[in-house]
């Protein structure tokens, strides 16, 4: 009976969390879409505890209170422009975890072989499952164990690396040790030879070296990826720590952890889809780290850029009628949004057409501009995606740049020797007058040279965009 | 070099062509500055003022003349003043050489090189020294001004304690810049403005000023600006007859009328009748800003204000950049400033008449003795001819089903072949997986396909709550170790209670953090 309660909590909570995923297709419907996520999640862990062959009450009670306790703490620590660092870092975790669980199986599958017949039969839980195995569910189960065990080391280091890079502990730039992408695939080879030792038997040292391996791959995959690619280097880390669990729930035999895993994995290969698409690039060049090699040289840029200062800025609003703001990561670092939503706020109450243009790859998470609006209480109806704003452009009086660089830079579209041809960009130097704010005069993410920065009808407007924004607001309107 | 600005002859000529602004860039360029005195002194300039900028005052206009290499004025030069010219003397002011023939001639006869700043060709890279744009625009606002000046009422429409005001109507006649800036004052004072141009394609700019484009019902419309450089062409008889039907039709309740039309050297064609200006209100007012080459207006009497039998004032003024002398020659002074940039490539004072350059050539009418007038078509063309507007090539019925039902069978095709592949590869599995592993296998095909329908209908600006979620949900793996954790061997506790403790970290964290983020989404 008790199985039976506990297979009708599992669908409960695997329809809870696909309609929790697909509530996001809207802003309001997104704030019930968490709650299906919490109750589905609270359902699964009360099944499964109140579920056979489950004990050591003590240590769950305490773990869980204190996970609990750590996980509210960090959340509400956090500031939203930490948001994909946090990201990042939870994603170790599973990571991490489905390491632990991955070698629990193998230490479980080891003694219970040890067993003979009738030591099997007394046997519950997940030893009793094992017990029951055939030899070829045995050996499909190490195939699982290995890979989860695989995918999960390589899901660990790999986000703690992303999180260090985002956070900007670990230097941004694409670091490859010598030998390079030979290296990741040479421990890929070894790792496969050693699965295969692994399922014929050789013992527990295979999977250990093979961890090793992984840790290493995770590792040294992510350095070789620059920061601007950060967003579907998490994306990606997120499908991995899905598949994860996949292949854990098909070690453990427990559905709902499939179900699960190939949601969130499914999910996380999607997104990573849709922002390479959104870069123009190949999700195999993103991988392989670095932009790809160009032909010919590079479009000499002429002009000069020409500073303006804060009344400049500020006469040019005054006049105008419609606005863009293009807001990038350097708007994140500066933690400028609330003061550009303060000035979103008066120019709109001085009648103005003011609409933000975000590109999909903006920042360093997708998406991670609006949740920083958003956050800023900027309404979310001004908030427009490329395809939606670029064809205004033209009409458009001021565009204010705001600490991004790559996505605006025109060299995408006219220069086809450009690292970044053929990448979709907001085309900001077709309005009248474009203000870029901006640090210094150094280069972006990519490292590459913006000929938007030279054209006539840009002006540089030098400084911390948080500082920058805030001096404008007591002089406009 | 030496760059002297005599005083303006002509009668009530108050702008100068040097202000001391620009004096101090002409020196930053190596020239030498010298004006006459009392020449600044209509725009506010007095003969300090520019000593303090480094001017020179010279006392007569002969000492003037005789000194200076470049000689930079306002007016086209009387007979008088060209006679004064010395072979290789530069001459930089408006001159008019279509209707100057005279002038052009002595001046060719006198080995002068004129550059007319009325015949720079209108191409961006010369609308620095555009001086008739820059003027243009002084007297469409003046134009405004000056109406208003005679126009008994408000402009902007009113509902006061002592009685309601009903908003002044005005109609802009050619929407040139002097046009579209008149339309920007008329709008920006209250005034409810019109206007109309022979130009269809000038409609958008109109509009963006705040006017509305009157609209003439005429089949062939399609007067093409950029062939004439940007300025308008005669219209055929018929076109003119709807034009004045139009008019006539409008007069009755406009207030202000300000007609800018004009054709580059000819006559203003006459467009406000006697009959129409019969027809208006009295102390409705006209401002002719053609007034100087006849007037757009049948009344109109140049550098008068008169007063029609039935009460409407038609002013004649030709002099309004005058009338804001000392901001008509700030941006004068601007504009030859920018001429002497581009003739001075080395800055070193020196000019370099370089015939190969678009904008000088341009502009220049005698050089070294010639007569260069009129110049050879420009290289860089004014304006890009107007694209024929692109239109959506409607498709009939029938190629619009043929296109769906190939796009139809594609689809099948596509995800025929996917669905065969899929099931193929499934059975291969089959054949050889265990029948535990089967069903555990399609349980997890189906939620991959489950989830990828669902995503791609996730909104793109919810994408970072997205990530959260699945970070949040992907916790799950708790399950794992709490199944896990039941077990005898006390290394296998560890671990799985060390996994339960960080999933549970992951889950509540990712959980409270979507929330965080979705409460601040909202709408405005």
């Amino acid at each position: 009976m008790i199985i039976g309660i506990v297979s009708a909590a599992y669908i409960a909570a695997a329809v809870l969390f696909i309609l929790s995923l697909g509530g996001l297709s809207g802003q309001e419907s997104s704030k019930r879409a968490v709650w299906y996520g919490i109750v589905g999640m609270a359902l699964a862990v009360i099944g499964t505890v109140l579920g056979p062959g489950i004990g050591n009450w003590f240590i769950i009670l305490l773990m869980i209170a204190g996970g609990a306790v750590l996980g509210t703490f960090v959340a509400s620590r956090v500031q939203m422009t930490e948001m994909p660092q946090l990201v990042a870092a939870l994603h170790s975790f599973v990571g991490l975890a489905a390491v632990f669980i991955g070698f629990n199986a193998h230490i479980e599958a080891a003694g219970v072989a040890m067993l003979d017949g009738t030591g099997k039969d007394a046997l519950s839980g997940f030893a009793g499952i094992l017990a029951h195995k055939t030899p070829v569910e045995l050996a499909i189960m190490n195939v699982e164990v290995f890979l989860g065990v695989f995918i999960g080391a390589v899901t660990f280091t790999g986000s703690i690396v992303a999180f260090g890079k985002l956070a900007g502990k670990v230097d941004g730039k694409a670091k490859k040790l010598p030998g390079g992408h030979f290296l990741n695939a040479g421990s890929a080879i070894f790792s496969l030879i050693l699965l295969v030792m692994y399922v014929n038997g050789e013992g527990a040292w295979t999977l250990i070296l093979m961890t090793a391996l992984a840790f290493f791959i995770g590792y040294h995959l992510i350095m070789g990826i620059g920061g601007a690619d950060m967003p579907v280097v998490v994306s990606m880390l997120n499908s991995y720590s899905g598949w994860a669990a996949a292949a854990i729930g098909f070690t453990l035999g427990n559905d709902l952890l499939i179900v699960i895993g190939a949601l969130v994995g499914s999910s996380g290969a999607i997104l990573s889809y849709i922002m390479c698409k959104a870069m123009n690039r190949s999700f195999v060049s993103v991988i392989l780290g670095g932009f790809g090699a160009t032909t010919g040289p590079q479009m000499e840029i002429i002009g000069e850029q020409i500073a303006i200062d804060a009344e400049g800025v500020a006469a040019a609003l005054n006049e105008a009628d419609s606005v863009v703001i293009v807001p990038g990561y350097g708007m994140a670092v500066a933690q400028a949004q609330q003061a550009v939503s303060e000035l979103t706020r008066k120019l709109r109450a001085a009648g103005k057409n003011v609409r933000f243009a975000i590109h999909p790859v903006a920042g360093r998470l997708p998406g991670h501009m609006n949740v920083l609006l958003a956050e800023a209480k900027v309404p979310y109806d001004i908030v427009l995606e490329m395809d939606e704003i670029n064809d205004d452009f033209h009409e458009t009086d001021v565009v204010i740049v705001i600490g991004s660089n790559d996505i605006v830079n025109p060299a995408a579209q006219e220069d086809p020797n450009s690292p970044i041809a053929g990448m979709p960009v907001l085309e900001v130097w077709k309005a009248k007058q474009v203000f870029v704010s901006k640090r210094g005069q150094g280069t972006g993410y990519s490292g590459i040279e913006n000929p938007l920065f030279y054209k006539e009808n840009t002006r540089m407007y030098y400084g911390d965009a948080k500082k920058s924004v805030s001096d404008l607001l007591p002089i406009v309107v | 070099m030496k760059i002297g600005v005599p005083k303006e002859i002509f009668p009530g000529e108050k702008r100068a062509a040097l202000t001391p602004d620009s004096a101090l860039q002409l020196q930053k360029l190596g020239y030498h500055c010298f004006v006459e005195t009392g020449a600044g002194l209509g725009a506010g300039f007095s003969d300090d003022v520019y000593r303090s900028a480094g001017v020179e005052i010279v006392p007569t206009s002969e000492a003037l003349w005789a000194l200076s290499d470049v000689i930079a004025k306002v007016r086209p030069p009387e007979l008088g003043e060209i006679g004064r010219l010395a072979a290789g003397q530069t001459l930089i002011s408006f001159f008019y050489p279509a209707q100057n023939k005279e002038s052009l001639e002595q001046a060719r006869d006198r080995g002068a090189n004129v550059i007319a700043i009325d015949m720079v060709p209108r191409i961006s890279r010369a609308q620095k020294m555009d001086a008739l744009s820059s003027m243009a625009n002084i007297v469409g606002y003046r134009a405004v001004i000056e109406a208003g000046n005679n126009f008994g009422r408000f402009f902007t429409g009113q509902v006061t304690a002592a009685g309601k005001v009903p908003p002044a109507r005005v109609l802009v006649i050619g929407a040139g810049v002097a046009g579209l800036a008149a339309i920007g004052t008329a709008t920006s004072l209250g005034a409810i403005t019109y206007a109309f141009d022979v130009r269809p394609e000038v409609a958008e700019q109109i509009e963006s000023m705040g006017a509305e484009f009157v609209y003439l019902d005429f089949a062939d419309q399609s007067q093409d600006g950029a062939a004439t450089g940007g300025y308008a062409a005669p219209s055929s008889p018929e076109f003119r007859e709807k034009q004045l039907e139009k008019f006539r039709e409008l007069a009755p309740q406009i207030d202000i009328v300000i007609t800018t039309a004009l054709i580059p050297g000819r006559d203003a064609p006459k467009l406000w009748l006697a009959d129409m200006v019969a027809a208006m209100k009295p102390g409705s007012v006209i401002i002719d800003l053609a007034a100087e080459r006849g007037g757009n207006c049948d009344l109109t009497i140049a550098d008068q204000r008169v007063v029609s039998d039935n009460g409407v004032i038609v002013v004649g003024y030709t002099d309004f950049p005058s009338r804001m002398a000392a901001q008509a020659s700030t941006l004068y002074a601007t504009n030859v400033r920018h001429m002497l940039t581009d003739l001075t490539p080395a800055k070193d004072g020196v000019i370099v008449h370089n015939m190969e350059d678009d904008v000088i050539r341009g502009a220049t009418v005698t050089y070294q003795g010639e007569i260069t007038y009129p110049p050879p078509p420009p290289k860089v063309k004014a304006i890009a001819a107007q694209k024929p507007k692109e239109k959506a090539k409607e498709l009939t019925p029938e190629e619009k089903r043929a296109q769906e039902i190939a796009a139809f069978k594609a689809q099948t095709k596509n995800q025929g072949i996917l669905l065969a592949g899929g099931t193929a590869l499934l059975l291969l599995v089959g054949v050889y997986a265990p029948a535990s592993f089967m069903s555990h296998f399609v349980v997890f095909m189906l939620a991959c396909f489950v989830g990828f329908q669902v995503i791609w209908n996730v909104s793109h600006s919810l994408h970072t709550p997205l990530m959260s979620v699945t970070n949040a949900v992907s916790g799950i793996v708790i399950l794992g170790a709490l199944l896990q954790i039941g077990s005898g061997n006390w290394l296998v506790v560890t671990l799985a209670a060390l996994s339960v403790l960080i999933a549970t970290v992951n889950i509540v964290g990712g959980f409270l953090v979507t929330r965080r983020m979705l409460a601040m989404f909202q709408k405005s």
